[in-house]
């Protein structure tokens, strides 16, 4: 597989990454790379065989029950936060 | 007897018997990071304060007669356990800004049994490396050879531990982050059955396969620190609910009888022939202590690499879309809309083995490629997990290397991507079949430490620990420590 630079400017526009024009080039050759050596898989059959999502076979994603266990932190939380207004994440206007 | 060449069992044992007390424990830790660290780089941030005053009060609860078994042992965490108040960067500077609001699960239980936190070890960006050179913090040495890599992702765990600044360290393991660099530095590793060890509070990189667990000098070691972290945890929805068993009481089941499977995939041509030497001697070593060793075959085992890079980058992808310099980690100066926020904010916080995984994982999970790629790779998982539970029909543990080669020199692999993946060839099928997995020292390639490989059956890490323990009770590899740390 082999993908070009309009691939690799597609990829980081999807995943949100600005990429700069030096490291351009070093990721459609690395990014290649992996994607023809993970195509050794296409040689296994796996016809009948099912996808497995978790690792622990027959267990199931718990679900608890729908009841309030966390208390307000926000101040707490907020201290990390590059930019706050009112107790409000702050990011530029949306909606004009 | 040094304080630092104590096993955590005899720390734990000096200072039940007030042969010294915590507060002097913590000194000398504190003083031995002091002094080497800056060589190492193995610490991103030391608690000094903290670290005194978790002493102070351990000493307190000794002299008060509520001293529990790991009362006033001195411990570090990787920087991927959220620790409340204290800066948890994950190795990035995504989160170089970040101070955890709330302690991870891990965390939460080590303090309440009493241990005293020094600090927040080094680590490859995310956990995404292997080799410690990903960190935002700059590489990570190995003290056996300061040229050398310490292995990653756990490397500044890893090279603490080693170079005796910290009894014992806690890391996580997705594709041999643990076992790797324990093997490359020379000390004791287990990774535990997936859902062992809460996630809650870890910071996630591929939440099917990430695992807490712990580096020690020895198997002892790592039972008793499992042993207090282990457990059903309600805030992780993947953590399972299976009674844990007093691993440090379980360690003196003898070998003798011990079905042990040689994994025959393990010793093809990318194994460097010294190190495979060492390991065939070890397997020797644990035949002659009265363990039946067959030949095992896990056919689809040499796939775990490509399917780890499509299975592992997707979660990846998804996991870290949460870094958008909104609510928290690093936001660029000046976005002149949302989007040039979101792309320049990750463009600039994220490294470059980072950026690769993320759009890797985006690339096999978009439109189109779906099938190809990830629902594929799910597949041959099934196929390497069923490999798996055949062999453990036939025998009770899989024993192998850890790692393809000792220890490589800085800067050696980081130019090509494949070629450092492969050096967790033999460590990945562990994570995609959720198996619990260990590395002991066995020897040494010149001055550079070898380990062995333990693979255990699902939460069988008793078993593995037990095999591990018996092997150390013959050798003294765990014992020896790196020139100039001693």
């Amino acid at each position: 597989m082999s993908l070009s630079r309009r691939d690799v400017e597609g990829i980081a526009h999807l995943a949100r990454l600005e990429i700069t024009e030096g490291e351009l080039p070093v990721y459609v050759d690395s990014l290649s790379k992996i994607l023809s050596f993970v195509e050794q898989l296409n040689a296994v059959d796996t016809q009948a065989v099912e996808p497995m999502a978790h690792p622990l076979e027959g267990e199931t994603q718990r679900l608890r029950p729908d009841a309030v266990t966390e208390t307000d932190q926000h101040a707490k939380f907020q201290g990390n936060a590059p930019l706050v207004a009112q107790a409000l994440y702050v990011v530029p206007k949306v909606i004009e | 007897m040094s304080l630092h060449t104590r096993s955590l069992a005899e720390l734990a044992a000096g200072l039940r018997a007030k042969e010294f007390s915590a507060v002097e424990l913590t000194r000398h830790f504190l003083a031995r990071i002091e002094q080497a660290n800056a060589g190492l780089n193995a610490f991103v941030t030391v608690t000094a304060e903290r670290a005194l005053a978790d002493a102070a009060r351990a000493d307190a609860a000794r002299a008060a007669g509520r001293a529990g078994p790991l009362s006033g042992v001195p411990l570090a965490h990787k920087d991927i356990f959220c620790t409340d108040g204290i800066k948890t960067s994950c190795g990035s500077r995504m989160l170089d800004n970040f101070v955890a609001p709330y302690d991870a699960t891990v965390v939460e239980r080590l303090a309440a049994a009493g241990t005293v936190l020094l600090g927040k070890t080094n680590m490859d960006e995310f956990a995404m490396g292997s080799s410690n050179e990903t960190s935002y913090y700059g590489p990570v040495r190995n003290p056996w050879d300061p040229a050398t890599v310490p292995g990653g992702s756990s490397g500044g765990s890893a090279a603490a531990v080693a170079a005796r600044l910290v009894p014992v360290a806690t890391g996580t393991d997705t594709g041999g982050s643990i076992r790797q660099p324990a093997a490359l530095v020379g000390i004791s590793g287990i990774k535990p059955t997936y859902g062992r060890v809460s996630r809650y509070g870890m910071i996630a990189f591929a939440s099917s396969l990430d695992q807490g667990g712990v580096l020690a000098p020895s198997a002892e070691d790592c039972a008793l620190l499992l042993g207090a972290m282990a457990g059903f945890d309600p805030r992780d929805s993947t953590s399972v609910d299976v009674p844990v068993p007093d691993y440090a009481a379980g360690l003196a089941t003898s070998l003798k009888g011990v079905k042990l499977g040689v994994l025959k995939e393990f010793f093809s041509a990318g194994l460097d022939a010294a190190t495979g030497a060492r390991v065939e001697a070890a397997i020797a070593q644990l035949r002659a202590l009265g363990a039946d060793v067959v030949e095992v075959s896990c056919p689809n085992l040499p796939l775990s690499v490509p399917t780890y890079y499509v299975v592992a980058p997707a979660e990846c992808s998804s996991n870290l879309s949460r870094f958008d310099g909104v609510r928290f980690g690093h936001r660029c100066q000046g976005p002149k809309d949302l989007l040039d926020l979101y792309k320049r904010s990750r463009g600039e916080g994220f490294g470059a083995e980072v950026k690769r995984r993320i759009m890797t994982g985006t690339y096999v999970l978009s439109a189109g490629y779906y099938d190809a790629y990830y629902l594929k790779a799910q597949k041959v998982r099934s196929l390497i997990n069923a490999d798996f539970r055949r062999a453990f029909a036939e025998v009770d543990l899989l024993v192998g290397p850890t790692s393809p080669t000792p220890a490589f020199a800085i800067g050696a692999k980081v130019d090509d991507p494949i070629t450092m993946y492969l050096n967790d060839i033999y460590t990945i099928g562990a994570n995609l079949a959720g198996l619990p997995a260990m590395s002991v020292p066995c020897g040494f390639v010149g001055n550079l430490p070898v380990g062995l490989q333990l693979i255990g059956p699902h939460f069988g890490e008793a078993r593995v620990l037990a095999a591990a323990h018996a092997y150390q009770c013959e050798t003294d590899f765990h014992r020896r420590l790196p020139a100039g740390f001693a």
